[in-house]
């Protein structure tokens, strides 16, 4: 992979960045991208990397550019300037290539609240051009796991709003993606609901080897062995192993480096309006 | 049929990977218009209320002479059925396109566009689809006309069905293919306004253009170059198992154009830039 310095205060070594996957290349590569709602920056310069099998927490505030950012790996939106590669295969010009090894969880739901689980399954592993039969099998399959089986046939309209996240999770692993994009996963879950769908999440990077991105604004989601990359007014600010970026601010924890870190952008008054 | 696995690093899709979504597309739209009764009913209680209660009333005023493809004395009912079935489509046409380009079902949008598959043949997946709930819409409402006595020959319920394919496509491109390129006609209202009722009443839906061309020269052209009426007048030839060669040839021609048009024009961003994707500022 190419080389991405992470923006700290200190030097970093060249054995400081586990990301580094040698020989390897990232899931996702993020370089130089930048996008512009007419005179409004949302995104400046951004780069950065997710490797295979890794935790990586995209933190920013709302309005960071998070969503933006996703809307362009997604390809909703044209990418105006940059690259985003997903396992090598950039985005604009080998689309399919790239689509087939991801999987997102966008931040509304978008579940068909009228038909049952099943068809929901069934339409998005047709979306990936998966025959019906082997769709079936697949669904039971990942129905199973999230401990939804006996619902299969029950409307989503009827699930709570953890197991509509669940399932969302379970339809974007359908097509075995390498790489799942989730957006703001947790919003609107209590607080038990939350820590099941971040352990399972967790559980995906051990077990399966997937490389996640979590875009988040809340602290807690965080583990110290993460990947962390903070966004902010459209920039990175800092990105490494969360304990890293901590040492780098200076500060005690997260918390506090966050604060550090934006309050030193709001100093120098560089932030894009 | 072989499947995707994760790693595996190919290029392009089988045959059978487009049939499946296209399938599942199509099924999905149908699954969600059985859902919505409201939406079922609405949809044919519009063109009941044209056959029921306008069509009664002008019978006595339009008198109808023998014109290709009858061949006899026809009641008004029967001429204007074929207009309100093209209505049907073109509402249906209308709102799903426009739904389409607009965040109502943005969050379907967004799961379909992450598809491998080309964004060209989601989109057209997408309108045949459209196309589909249309024609369920158009022979519930055949099954009520025909205790109505508007009974077209058996064979014509079969024969109309692919001009009601190419009609349906027509309508619902040129649906996306609006709302994607003028933004002021983003809600429902402008449209019917400034798209469905000028169609509808400039073209030979509701009164034959002979009858047009004696009033008003003028709005007689305007209606041939409506291709409204040339859909109409596919679906009223192929109704009475005939084919009318021009209309096919303007509808056929319409369709690429406006599909082409539709997805060339399509922006998934649109739907969402109104409310400002970062932070809901725009």
């Amino acid at each position: 992979m190419t080389a991405i310095d992470a923006i700290t205060s200190g030097g970093v070594g060249p054995d400081s960045s586990p990301r580094q996957d040698p020989g390897g290349v990232p899931a996702l590569s993020i370089q130089g991208v930048s996008h512009s709602y007419g005179p409004r920056r949302a995104l400046i310069d951004v780069s950065f990397a997710v490797a295979p099998a890794s935790f990586t927490a995209l933190l920013g505030l709302n309005g960071a550019g998070k969503s933006t950012l996703f809307s362009l790996i997604t390809r909703l939106f044209g990418i105006q300037s940059g690259r985003i590669g997903i396992f090598g295969h950039d985005i604009s010009r080998a689309p399919s290539e790239a689509l087939r090894l991801l999987g997102v969880v966008f931040q509304p739901r978008t579940l068909d609240l009228d038909l049952s689980l099943k068809q929901n399954l069934l339409y998005h592993a047709a979306l990936h051009g998966i025959s019906r039969r082997e769709a079936s099998l697949r669904s039971q399959e990942v129905l199973a796991r999230i401990g939804l089986a006996d619902r299969a046939a029950s409307k989503v309209r009827d699930l709570s709003g953890g197991q509509m996240r669940r399932l969302e999770i379970a339809r974007a692993l359908l097509h075995r993606p390498r790489l799942l994009l989730l957006d703001e996963a947790t919003v609107g879950l209590d607080v038990k609901a939350r820590a099941d769908i971040l352990s399972h999440v967790r559980q995906l990077v051990a077990e399966q080897g997937i490389g996640v991105l979590w875009a988040t604004h809340l602290f807690d989601e965080i583990n110290s062995s993460d990947e962390l990359v903070v966004l902010h007014q459209g920039k990175v600010l800092a990105q490494g192993t969360v304990a890293r970026v901590i040492a780098d601010a200076g500060a005690q924890d997260i918390n506090a480096a966050f604060a550090r870190l934006t309050a030193a952008v709001a100093d120098n008054g560089s932030a894009a309006p | 049929m072989s499947v995707t696995t994760a790693g595996e690093h190919r290029s392009g899709f089988s045959l059978g990977e487009y049939l499946t979504c296209l399938n599942g597309i199509v099924w999905r739209e149908a699954l969600r218009f059985l859902h919505q009764r409201e939406r079922f009913v609405s949809a044919l209680v519009r063109p009941l209320v044209w056959l029921f209660i306008f069509a009664a009333g002008f019978r006595q005023v339009l008198g109808i002479s023998i014109i290709p493809p009858y061949e006899t004395y026809i009641l008004y009912e029967v001429y204007i059925a074929p207009g309100l079935m093209a209505m049907i489509q073109l509402f249906n046409g209308m709102q799903s396109s426009l739904s389409m380009v607009y965040d109502r079902e943005m969050g379907n949008m967004r799961t379909l566009l992450v598809s491998p598959l080309p964004r060209w043949y989601l989109l057209s997946c997408k309108l045949l689809a459209g196309t589909a709930v249309s024609l369920l819409q158009v022979y519930a409402f055949l099954l009520i006309a025909w205790f109505w006595d508007i009974t077209p020959p058996p064979i014509g319920y079969l024969t109309v069905l692919p001009a009601l394919i190419l009609s349906g496509l027509m309508l619902g491109a040129l649906g996306m293919l609006i709302s994607s390129g003028i933004k002021q006609l983003e809600n429902f209202a402008g449209v019917m306004n400034f798209v469905i009722f000028p169609m509808f009443f400039a073209s030979s839906a509701l009164y034959p253009l002979w009858r047009v061309q004696e009033g008003s020269p003028m709005l007689y052209y305007v209606c041939q170059f409506n291709p409204f009426t040339h859909a109409v007048e596919l679906i009223r030839f192929a109704l009475y198992g005939q084919i009318n060669w021009i209309s096919l040839a303007v509808v056929a021609g319409c369709t690429a154009v406006f599909m082409i048009g539709a997805i060339l024009a399509y922006d998934p961003s649109r739907g969402l830039s109104r409310r400002g994707p970062a932070g809901g500022e725009t």
